[in-house]
This record gives structure tokens, C-alpha cells and sequence, in this order.
């Protein structure tokens, strides 16, 4: 197994005005290709500025970071949006979806920043065809359910073969049907090999992950594998 | 990078399609300067033609002569309604003698009023023009029927009329009215001729006129010794100065000018391309007037598409924050957001171009209706100088609001409720 992310004592510090706050106090860990990490944590606990900082949409104050091998503190804004687009990929709570845009369009959307685009223009298509909504492909994404909305995501995500996948509270937003089926892809994902980084609040889903790093006060509290894992199976999904 | 610019489009014209009524009242600023652009252009050559062909119906060799010097470039003072009384009959018989005015080949003198003329139970208020023998050669107008009066008749206070067609048609319908006697202030005149129909020329009307002899006309009618205008031809187009020269000169003499400077005169002489200039002068600046108006609307609308811009921006913060997430630099957002303002900015100025030259067209449609000469034109530099005008609008008052979605800070926007 290779190491695919290794940061070392990050610290995150925001200055505003003469009051200095400390989100993280220094954050040591690996992550190694093909593993599935729950990041958990309170709100306020850092967790989320930690995502951000690893989904290179943020920058540490002081520290390590190395993703695949390249420090990426050094790089300019828009070496992290190529890295961003080629490298990583998204799922967010709030779907984060293009409006008045259709399916097909918005798991597209990365494309638009890419050089390579012929060969993940046909990928879109399939890649919605794994996540179930090939028969959605035109509709309008204020046209569809929650639960379909974060497979859209889950597969504007997957379009560029991205080396990770960032999810920030993927089942945050939707009923607990909905979100068992997000959890059974992203497990499905995990075992066709992909990395993914999930961050959330409660126990009940960072136990879908393999691997659970604690954060509270900026500080890992705790990091372990889990031991008695659950699996999502909402039976409906992915034959 | 081509695929980037079709896809930009495409979302500029889904935002665009998003928000019809905002995107078209937004455009209509720039919808109304364009369109102002192309009506002061076309309507400004076409009123330049129309004022190209009157002058060309008098003839360009034609020199016109003016009591009261005329200051710099604008028109002396007897154009305004001012009564100069320096220009008289034996200025005009002097410029007649071949040594002093060797090119010339003939002058009229005019002498004008506004009369009642009466013929049994008609009565009309017309135009009433004292001249010389000479009017004829000088307008190149034709007598229809009978004859003009003759050099004899034009001193010897003959009471002898010659009618303009429109006024031999109210006066008298469809009955002969040479031989017959008006009244012009009471006193009778015999018809000896009719004009033929000649229409407006320098918007004059020629048809609506009565021609009397103009001692006559001084003596009898108006009670008066000047002259109100003279009018000269010069034999060829290319004697026109030299004729001008001549008769400045001669006019000085008579007056008993000695300045040579022109400083002292008090006459006008002016050939009609110099008219034509005195005109395109005060066209010229009412087209820079109207041009600062449509500069005007352009900027308001640019505010006004600045301003939209800036809604936008704030409400697709999100949208900004996902496409910065999924791989955008700073740069593909800035211009799309350029390329979404451009897109408004061209396309209410396309339907500013429709839009103009449609009433453009209308004007010239009325022009030619009501007689006129009227050229519809509207030229490649209007639609060039409206469509480069519009977009450098768009690209000016879409800069800033580009520029602020580019630097948005991509956690902070993903963030934004």
C-alpha cells in the first residue's frame, strides 16, 4: 500500500482582529490508498477546516502536507485547482448542485476545467448508470429527490478518476433511506478500490468507514480501525 | 479553449434565460444607446442628403448676396429677421456692367413680403416676391403660360404679376387667369404669366408665390428703397471665386468701403457650397449632441449592467464555490462572469441595431412621404462603432464584478447561505 496523504503537525490559525484562534493545534497522521477514513468530531472540533485543508481548498498556517508524494503547500492557487480538479473529488452536504442544469450537464461540470475531457465525456454517462439514474440523465436537478441529488454529486465526483473522495456530511441532508443507499456506494466505491475521506458528526454513520480518526479542540483524539464495521444494504441499489 | 467559450456562452445565456424580465430590463439601457447610435447616424446622413439635394437644386454656381456682414462662420444678421437696408437696386445694375464683374453672367435682385391678394370673391395670404427681369435665367424657372415681365416693365413701376402655379390654382381653379386683374393692397395687377410647377428648393416654395416687378414691389407695396437679397451666377464653376472677388469689390465701391480687409462690409457674399458648410455646422452639432446622449444611456446602462452583475455574483456564490472546488482558477471564473456581462451587453445592442434602424427607416419612410428627399442609409461604421461601443461596455462594467467572483474565497462560498 502506497501513502497517498501525509500531513505532519498541521496547525490552522485564523487572525481576526488582535484574537488569534487556533482550530488545529497540530495534526499528525497517514492515509494510504484504497482506505475508507471517517473523520469525526463536534462541531467546532476542526474536522472540517482539517477537510478543507486536505481537499486542498485551504492552506495550513504551518506543517506538512503531502498528497502523493508532492508538497502541496508550495503550490499556487492555480497549481491547487489543477491538482483540485485532477486529483480530488467532492460530495458535499448540501449537494452543491448547478440549478436549472441537468444531470448529465452538472457531472460534467469538472470536464470544463480539464484537458483531458473526450475520454471522461463518455465516462459521465456510465458513471450515472452505476449510481442508478440513467433514466434521469435530462431531468433538471430541482427536478429530483435528495437522495438522487447526492448520487448526482457522488458522480460529478467520480468523473475525473479522481485519486480521493471528500465527503463532508454526505448523508447530512437526507432521510435515513436516502442515506443508506449514499453509505452502500460509498462502500461500493471503497471496494472497487477508490479512497475516501467522509467527514461527519455522528458515530452511527463514521462506523460505515474502516478506519475512524477522532478530532476534538484541534487535536486527534483518537484514531483506530473499526472493528465491527456496518454495511449498508438497502437492496434496491447496485445489483 | 474553444470548448471553454462555447461552454461559457451556454452557461451566460442559462443564467441569462434564468431571469428574462431582469436580463431585459437590464439590456434596455444599452438597447436604447445603441439604438440612439444608429438613428443619429442615419438620420444625420439622410438630413445631410436632403439638405445636399436642395442645395444642388439651386445650383452650385449660383452666389447669393446678403445686406449685413456676416460674422465668423455664422449667417448675417438679415437671416435673422433683422432689417438691413444697404443692399439697393443700383448695387445690383453696377454688377451687371461687364468691367466690373466680368464673369458674371447675370443678377437678380429680390425685394420680399407677405401679402393678401385678391381676385373677385378669392382672397389669399401669399408670398409676395419683387424681382428683376432677369429672375428666370437666375432660378432656371420656366413660365407655363403667357410670359415674364421684361427689363422695361422691371423699372417702370409696371402693375403687371406673374403667379406662382399653387397660387394661380387657389386663386383662380381651373379658369384662365392670364389677362385678368388682381388686387395686391389695392391696387390692381394685371396676370401676365404662370410659373410652371417647381416644388420647394432650399426650402423655398416655389409654387406659392406672386412675381412682380420690383420697383413695384418698393415702391408701391412695400414703401421701401433696399433690397432684401440679390442672387448672381457666375458663367462658369470654376469663376465662382474670382466672381465673388468682383463683386465684393464692386459692392465696396458702391458703399464707398475703403477697408479692402472685408472687415468694414456690409454685405454678405456667399456661394452656395459656402451655405451648405454654414448648415453642415450647425448639423454637425446637433449630432454631437445627440451622440452625448447616447453616450449617456450607454453608461447608464453599463451602470445598470454593473450593478446586475453584482446580484448575480452574490447569488450564485455557491456556484462559484463548487466550480472553484471542482478545478477552476481564479481566471475561468472571472471570465466567465466577463463573458456572461459581454453576452448581455452584445445582444441588447443586436437589438439596438434592429431596433434603430427600424425607426431610422420610419423616419425616412415619413421623410419621403411628406416630399422630401430623404436617403435611408445606416452605414457598416454605425453597426461597428454600436456593437465595439456595446461590448467594450460589457467588458468595462463587467470587469469588476468578474473580478470579485474570481477572488471569492472557495470555502467562504461554499459556505455562503
Amino acid at each position: 500500500m502506497s501513502i497517498l496523504i501525509n500531513v505532519e503537525n498541521l496547525q490552522k490559525v485564523y487572525l481576526s482582529g488582535d484574537i488569534e484562534t487556533r482550530v488545529l493545534r497540530g495534526i499528525t497522521f497517514k492515509i494510504e490508498k484504497g482506505e475508507f477514513v471517517s473523520i469525526m468530531g463536534p462541531s467546532g472540533s476542526g474536522k472540517s477546516t482539517l477537510m478543507h485543508i486536505l481537499g486542498l481548498l485551504d492552506r495550513a498556517s504551518s506543517g506538512l502536507y503531502e498528497f502523493e508524494g508532492v508538497d502541496v503547500t508550495k503550490l499556487s492557487d492555480n497549481e491547487l485547482a489543477k491538482m483540485r480538479n485532477e486529483k480530488i473529488g467532492f460530495v458535499f452536504q448540501a449537494f452543491n448542485l448547478l440549478p436549472r442544469t441537468s444531470v448529465l450537464e452538472n457531472v460534467k461540470l469538472p470536464l470544463a476545467y480539464s484537458n483531458d475531457k473526450s475520454s471522461m465525456d463518455s465516462r459521465a454517462g456510465a458513471i450515472l448508470k452505476n449510481v442508478g439514474l440513467e433514466h434521469r440523465l435530462t431531468y433538471f436537478t430541482n427536478q429530483i429527490s435528495g437522495g438522487e441529488k447526492q448520487r448526482v454529486a457522488i458522480a460529478r465526483a467520480l468523473v475525473n478518476e479522481p485519486s480521493i473522495i471528500f465527503a463532508d456530511e454526505p448523508t447530512g441532508n437526507l432521510d435515513s433511506k436516502s442515506g443508506t443507499q449514499i453509505m452502500e456506494i460509498l462502500q461500493h466505491l471503497n471496494n472497487e478500490g477508490n479512497t475516501i475521506v467522509m467527514v461527519t458528526h455522528e458515530t452511527y454513520t463514521s462506523e460505515h468507514a474502516k478506519r475512524i480518526i477522532k478530532i476534538m479542540d484541534g487535536r486527534i483524539v483518537d484514531d483506530y480501525l473499526v472493528a465491527k464495521r456496518r454495511i449498508a444494504k438497502d437492496g434496491e441499489m447496485l445489483k | 479553449m474553444l470548448t471553454f467559450f462555447t461552454q461559457s456562452f451556454k452557461n451566460s445565456f442559462r443564467a441569462l434565460l434564468a431571469n428574462k424580465t431582469r436580463s431585459f430590463l437590464t439590456m434596455l439601457g444599452i438597447i436604447i444607446g445603441v439604438a440612439a447610435v444608429i438613428i443619429i447616424m442615419a438620420v444625420g446622413a439622410g438630413a445631410q442628403s436632403l439638405i445636399l439635394a436642395q442645395i444642388k437644386g439651386i445650383g452650385s454656381d449660383l452666389i447669393g448676396i446678403l445686406p449685413g456682414k456676416s460674422d465668423d462662420k455664422g449667417p448675417p444678421a438679415s437671416v435673422m429677421g433683422i432689417v438691413i437696408t444697404t443692399l439697393t437696386y443700383d448695387d445690383i445694375e453696377a454688377l451687371k456692367k461687364k468691367n466690373n464683374v466680368p464673369n458674371l453672367l447675370n443678377a437678380a435682385a429680390y425685394v420680399k413680403g407677405v401679402e393678401t391678394v385678391v381676385w373677385e370673391n378669392n382672397e389669399l395670404d401669399t408670398n409676395l416676391n419683387g424681382t428683376t427681369a432677369s429672375y428666370t435665367e437666375i432660378e432656371s424657372s420656366n413660365v407655363e403660360e403667357g410670359r415674364f415681365f421684361t427689363e422695361d416693365e422691371e423699372r417702370s413701376l409696371a402693375r403687371v404679376a406673374v403667379l406662382g402655379s399653387k397660387v394661380k390654382e387657389d386663386l383662380f381653379g381651373q379658369s384662365e387667369a392670364i389677362g385678368h386683374k388682381i388686387k395686391i393692397k389695392k391696387h390692381g395687377f394685371e396676370v401676365i404669366g404662370v410659373m410652371a410647377e417647381k416644388g420647394t428648393v432650399a426650402f423655398q416654395n416655389y409654387d406659392d408665390q406672386i412675381l412682380i416687378p420690383i420697383s413695384t414691389a418698393q415702391k408701391l407695396i412695400l414703401g421701401i428703397n433696399h433690397i432684401t437679397m440679390a442672387r448672381a451666377k457666375a458663367d462658369s464653376e470654376e469663376n465662382i471665386g474670382r466672381v465673388i472677388a468682383d463683386i465684393e469689390k464692386t459692392l465696396r465701391e458702391q458703399h464707398n468701403i475703403t477697408d479692402l480687409s472685408g472687415d468694414q462690409d456690409d454685405f454678405t457674399v456667399q456661394s452656395a457650397s459656402e451655405a451648405l458648410d454654414t448648415i453642415t455646422t450647425v448639423t454637425d452639432a446637433l449630432k454631437y449632441f445627440l451622440a452625448a446622449m447616447a453616450a449617456i444611456s450607454l453608461l447608464v446602462g453599463g451602470i445598470g449592467i454593473m450593478n446586475i452583475m453584482l446580484v448575480s455574483v452574490s447569488e450564485r456564490t455557491r456556484e462559484i464555490g463548487l466550480r472553484k472546488a471542482v478545478g477552476a482558477t481564479r481566471a475561468n471564473i472571472l471570465s466567465q462572469f466577463l463573458v456572461e456581462s459581454m453576452a448581455i451587453t452584445l445582444i441588447g445592442g443586436i437589438a439596438g441595431i434592429i431596433f434603430g434602424t427600424l425607426i431610422a427607416f420610419l423616419v425616412a419612410l415619413v421623410a419621403g412621404a411628406l416630399g422630401y428627399e430623404w436617403e435611408f442609409s445606416i452605414s457598416i461604421i454605425s453597426i461597428l462603432l454600436a456593437v465595439g461601443v456595446s461590448g467594450f461596455v460589457g467588458l468595462i462594467f463587467g470587469l469588476y464584478p468578474a473580478d470579485k467572483a474570481g477572488r471569492l474565497d472557495p470555502i467562504e462560498a461554499l459556505r455562503y447561505e
